[in-house]
């Protein structure tokens, strides 16, 4: 942790607070959103003490923080914040940030995982969930998870061996262009 | 009554008996549905942690297909309805936003397209009444407990047709074919689902919280309106008993429950495929 005595200049504030689109800097530290996260405790910084990092400018701890990548985006954070802070974009912008910036992050697994799932959209736009797990499970190195569950989803056809693919795969393809390059714009 | 139907990623697959619930009570109830042809994945949670612009893109492209049937949307997957509402949401809201979704799909579109969740459309459009005058076999002692999760409620100015923290429509619309809804404090925890394959520990630990606090509150099993819910809580329910014992507890779609209450044969509701069975149960209530 930063020493919270010595300010940090507030550029990492300013630039959360841009990609979040929502006033990080309006948290008083109620620890409301930290009280009703499901996933509070496996995380190395609690909701809370996320919003104080990025008051503090300390960007390294934040964005290698394993919190970011352990949010199950459930908004309940989002929806109770009596300063209207929306804390689970501000979890979006940090994950978006660490890549971007290349941080030493806390945990990849979110990573690979949306890699995986966003790879099989852009190919047949829709979920592919074998080929998405396959392609999971060779990032991560994570073999054995859930290999004793497919049996069971096989027999009772709750996993297809073949993508179900959208007529509108094409345009998906060209979207996902698309939308990388307005990514890219400041 | 007439809906363009939204299916999504899981419906055709790890959740076709949702799919199939749902159609069976539209159709037995007179609510019409037409597929929208050639939709795309909504992009889901993994879109809007990795780029804002895909986020918002990949939901309006559905949104403008739903626009050329003249029709509002109906979904089933609270992930879907969360995107598709967030989405509308930002272009209704964020003149920028409704420029790049332009941009992006290369067509106009400033939020036209009304999108509602099948328990919307079954409790507030179709009514509560009308339901209850079609039931022919009430779920009789069947206590359940209704379990909504976190992106059907939230969040409160997006999704906004029940309320946040204590949401009633499932209860009620359970009450109407004749169960018991239970009640109990966990109705909007999330369960994880998006980390089940990336947190599979914390997402036992969730699991087990959920499955005994409904135990707990007498439930004999829960209703569930989510893909992701449904198969967190069913099919990783040895995951969830692994942190404490919890009794075998069945994990149905609102739509099968009520499907049942309609008459509707449970072949047709899709009833054999969840992973902890619910014919014991369902027999012990008198075949219901």
């Amino acid at each position: 942790m930063p020493d919270p005595i010595s300010w940090q200049p507030a550029d990492f504030l300013a630039e959360v607070q841009d990609r979040a689109g929502t006033p990080v800097s309006a948290c008083f530290q109620c620890h409301k959103c930290t009280t009703g996260c499901p996933m509070g405790p496996e995380m190395d910084f609690l909701p809370s003490q996320v919003m104080r990092l990025v008051h503090l400018g300390a960007e390294a701890e934040a964005l290698g923080s394993r919190a970011i990548w352990l949010c199950a985006s459930c908004e309940a954070c989002t929806a109770r914040c009596p300063m209207e802070i929306d804390i689970a974009a501000v979890m979006d912008a940090l994950r978006i940030l660490a890549i971007e910036r290349k941080t030493a992050m806390g945990d990849t697994r979110g990573k690979h995982f949306n890699r995986s799932f966003l790879g099989s959209v852009r190919r047949h736009g829709r979920v592919f969930e074998a080929g998405m797990m396959a392609a999971y499970k060779l990032r991560t190195l994570d073999l054995l998870a859930d290999v004793g569950k497919v049996p069971g989803m096989l027999a009772k056809g709750k996993l297809s061996l073949l993508p179900h693919r959208s007529g509108s795969a094409k345009q998906v393809r060209e979207i996902f262009r698309r939308a990388e390059k307005e990514d890219r714009q400041p | 009554m007439k809906y363009a139907f939204f299916p999504g990623c899981s419906l055709e697959s790890t959740a076709w008996d949702f799919d199939r619930s749902t159609r069976a009570v539209c159709q037995a109830l007179g609510i019409e549905l037409a597929e929208i042809p050639d939709w795309v994945c909504c992009g889901s949670t993994p879109a809007h942690a990795v780029s804002p612009a895909l986020a918002v893109a990949l939901p309006v492209v559905n949104l403008q297909k739903a626009r050329e049937l003249s029709l509002p949307v109906m979904t089933a997957c609270a992930s879907c309805y969360a995107r598709l509402r967030t989405a509308n949401f930002k272009v209704r809201s964020d003149a920028g936003e409704c420029r790049r979704a332009e941009r992006i799909t290369g067509r106009p579109y400033a939020g036209e397209t009304e999108v509602h969740h099948v328990l919307d459309v079954l409790v507030n459009h179709y009514g509560l009444n009308q339901v209850r005058a079609k039931v022919a076999r009430p779920l009789a002692g069947l206590r359940v407990a209704s379990y909504y999760g976190c992106l059907l409620t939230r969040p409160p100015e997006v999704v906004a047709f029940d309320n946040p923290e204590h949401p009633t429509a499932m209860d009620e619309l359970l009450a109407a074919a004749g169960a018991e809804p239970v009640d109990w404090p966990y109705k909007t925890e999330c369960c994880g689902a998006s980390q089940s394959m990336t947190h599979a520990k914390a997402v036992g630990r969730l699991g087990h919280k959920l499955l005994s606090m409904a135990r707990q509150a007498g439930a004999e099993c829960l209703a569930v309106a989510c893909p992701l819910c449904q198969m967190n809580l069913d099919l990783r329910q040895a995951d969830a008993a692994a942190c404490g014992p919890i009794p075998s507890t069945p994990v149905l779609y609102v739509t099968q429950l009520l499907g049942l209450a309609l008459g509707i044969a449970p072949d047709d509701l899709g009833i054999g495929a969840l992973t902890v069975g619910a014919g014991e149960l369902l027999a012990a209530k008198g075949g219901v």
